[in-house]
């Protein structure tokens, strides 16, 4: 019986792939025909010679550093509001604001980061600026259910001891969960930012600064030069943080 | 400022580390624009506000409806066909690159020989470039390349996966028990052969697992690359978005929280089916 459903869940994939291919009309043969090859031959070939004027390196530059600066602030924000909505989300206010706050939570971060961004052009104009504020409204879903889990699990006692000595709640939370909560909360944003770094180089492609809206510019100039001297930067972008976070993970974490 | 008994020793340290972080941080502010009193101007409120107050109701006239399936049905298609292509690139490539199928690492305690290892780099290369450059920028590329439409998010889907599977299979090769492999391949066996009868049977349901996952993450990735015009859901909540049709985008955006959560639940049946 086992066998015979397993069977049956590969005949209804195999027929979902050709049905897809059916539905697109995708005509694989035409792609790889001899013609359509050599024009995207001359057009790969276009890419071969990067722009590496000093001028241009100078707006890469300029634009990689806004990337981090979106990435690094919108993760900010949102450790900010991530914890502001958190707390409530934890269930120290009662279940009508818990549940409130998990759905706004949850509605903040099923939308994805790039759908954020073109609504937020629209309200806040065109520029880094709209990309910040996407990056903080996505990242702000995803951290403040990963604090509101931390809430949860950290252990009560210090800060019950701290109440029962008569501090106040504010003081309570300050030196008796946080203490114990941070290092978790930091873990957190790092990884965070290390993501969205990723998507603010990509943000641009919707009007909304650094990298992705030099490459999209580039790209629609058909300069493609330079669109690949911008890819070129992208790369390096994504390699160093990912080696930065694998020595910082390797240097505190395992430690 | 407070009494001895209640003073909290790590005060001023912990407020020079913030306001050394702010110093840091200020530059950033300067570059990327962070203009948070935008959202509170009135005309960008007006503006807001009429575009936000178009999403109720959601447009569910027939004719948008109709559109809205074709797009739904676009956008898993992209996914699936993604997917199946760049498994077709991914299997192979992972076979190449794996250590577990080395014949000299067989007889050297899991360790290839230098030339086994270099050999093996042009493909980790070619893995890593595929799976560096993020898989929007490839539609974007393959937008201009083979012109709008679902082709550019198929051909997007399958390199950038292409390469995260191609690695994550390599991995997953080399993470379980080696010893059969290399008992097979030193009795003589063939790889494909050693690989079909000592490797395989131990990381089926992994592979499986991680490429349902994927799938999922495909249905997701196919409708953001929409964006740059790589057809699917995508592609007509940016065309809405331009047209201030709020109900239309609400409506589209509904659709694509139902398409996630049913992706979710559908991969997690499989894998608990197939594992």
């Amino acid at each position: 019986m086992r066998r015979l459903i397993n069977l049956l869940l590969i005949v209804v994939i195999a027929f979902a792939v050709f049905a897809s291919f059916a539905y697109l009309e995708l005509d694989l043969a035409e792609l790889g025909s001899a013609n359509s090859l050599k024009q995207m031959g001359s057009y790969v070939q276009r890419f071969l010679s990067p722009d590496l004027s000093a001028g241009y390196l100078k707006a890469i530059a300029h634009g990689s550093l806004e990337t981090l600066a979106m990435s690094a602030l919108g993760t900010l924000l949102a450790a900010l509001f991530g914890i502001v909505l958190a707390l409530p989300a934890a269930g120290r206010f009662g279940w009508p604001l818990q549940s409130a706050a998990r759905l706004l939570l949850n509605g903040l971060r099923a939308i994805p980061e790039l759908v954020w961004a073109a609504l937020m052009v629209l309200a806040a104009g065109l520029g880094p600026n709209a990309g910040t504020l996407a990056l903080a409204l996505h990242t702000t879903g995803v951290l403040g259910r990963l604090f509101a889990e931390a809430l949860e699990n950290t252990p009560p006692q210090p800060a019950e001891a701290i109440r029962l000595q008569g501090g106040n709640p504010l003081l309570a939370f300050c030196y008796g969960t946080l203490p114990n909560l941070a290092p978790q909360l930091l873990a957190y944003c790092l990884y965070r930012w290390e993501n969205n770094i990723r998507m603010a180089s990509v943000l641009g492609f919707v009007g909304a600064g650094g990298l992705g809206q030099m490459l999209y510019v580039s790209l629609s100039l058909f300069q493609e030069a330079q669109a690949s001297t911008v890819i070129l930067a992208m790369l390096l972008l994504v390699f160093l943080v990912d080696w930065l976070s694998a020595w910082s993970r390797q240097r505190w974490v395992n430690a | 400022m407070l009494k001895a008994d209640s003073r909290d020793p790590a005060a001023w340290p912990r407020l020079l580390l913030t306001l050394l972080a702010l110093a840091l941080l200020w530059p950033g502010i300067q570059l990327s624009e962070l203009d948070l009193g935008v959202l509170f101007q009135a005309d960008s409120q007006n503006e807001m506000g009429r575009f936000v107050s178009a999403f109720w109701p959601p447009a569910h006239d027939q004719a948008f409806m109709q559109l809205l399936l074709k797009a739904t049905l676009q956008t898993l298609a992209i996914a699936t066909a993604g997917m199946a292509l760049a498994l077709l690139l991914a299997v192979p490539a992972s076979l190449i690159a794996s250590r577990a199928l080395s014949l000299s690492a067989a007889s050297r305690g899991g360790v290839p020989s230098l030339p086994g290892r270099l050999l093996r780099w042009p493909v980790r290369g070619l893995l890593i470039f595929l799976r560096s450059v993020p898989e929007i920028v490839w539609a974007l590329l393959f937008v201009r390349a083979v012109g709008l439409g679902p082709a550019a998010g198929v051909l997007a889907i399958a390199i950038t996966y292409s390469g995260m599977l191609g690695k994550v299979y390599a991995e997953i090769f080399e993470s379980t028990d080696q010893r059969p492999a290399h008992a097979l391949l030193q009795a003589g066996s063939g790889r494909l052969a050693a690989f079909a009868y000592g490797t395989l049977p131990n990381v089926a349901a992994e592979l499986l697992s991680y490429t349902v996952y994927r799938w999922e993450c495909a249905i997701r990735a196919s409708v953001v690359m929409g964006f740059v015009g790589a057809g699917g859901l995508g592609q007509q909540i940016d065309l809405s978005i331009r047209m201030f049709a709020g109900g239309e985008v609400a409506s589209m955006l509904l659709t694509f929280l139902l398409l996630v959560l049913c992706a979710d639940q559908l991969s997690r049946l499989l894998r608990w089916r197939l594992t």
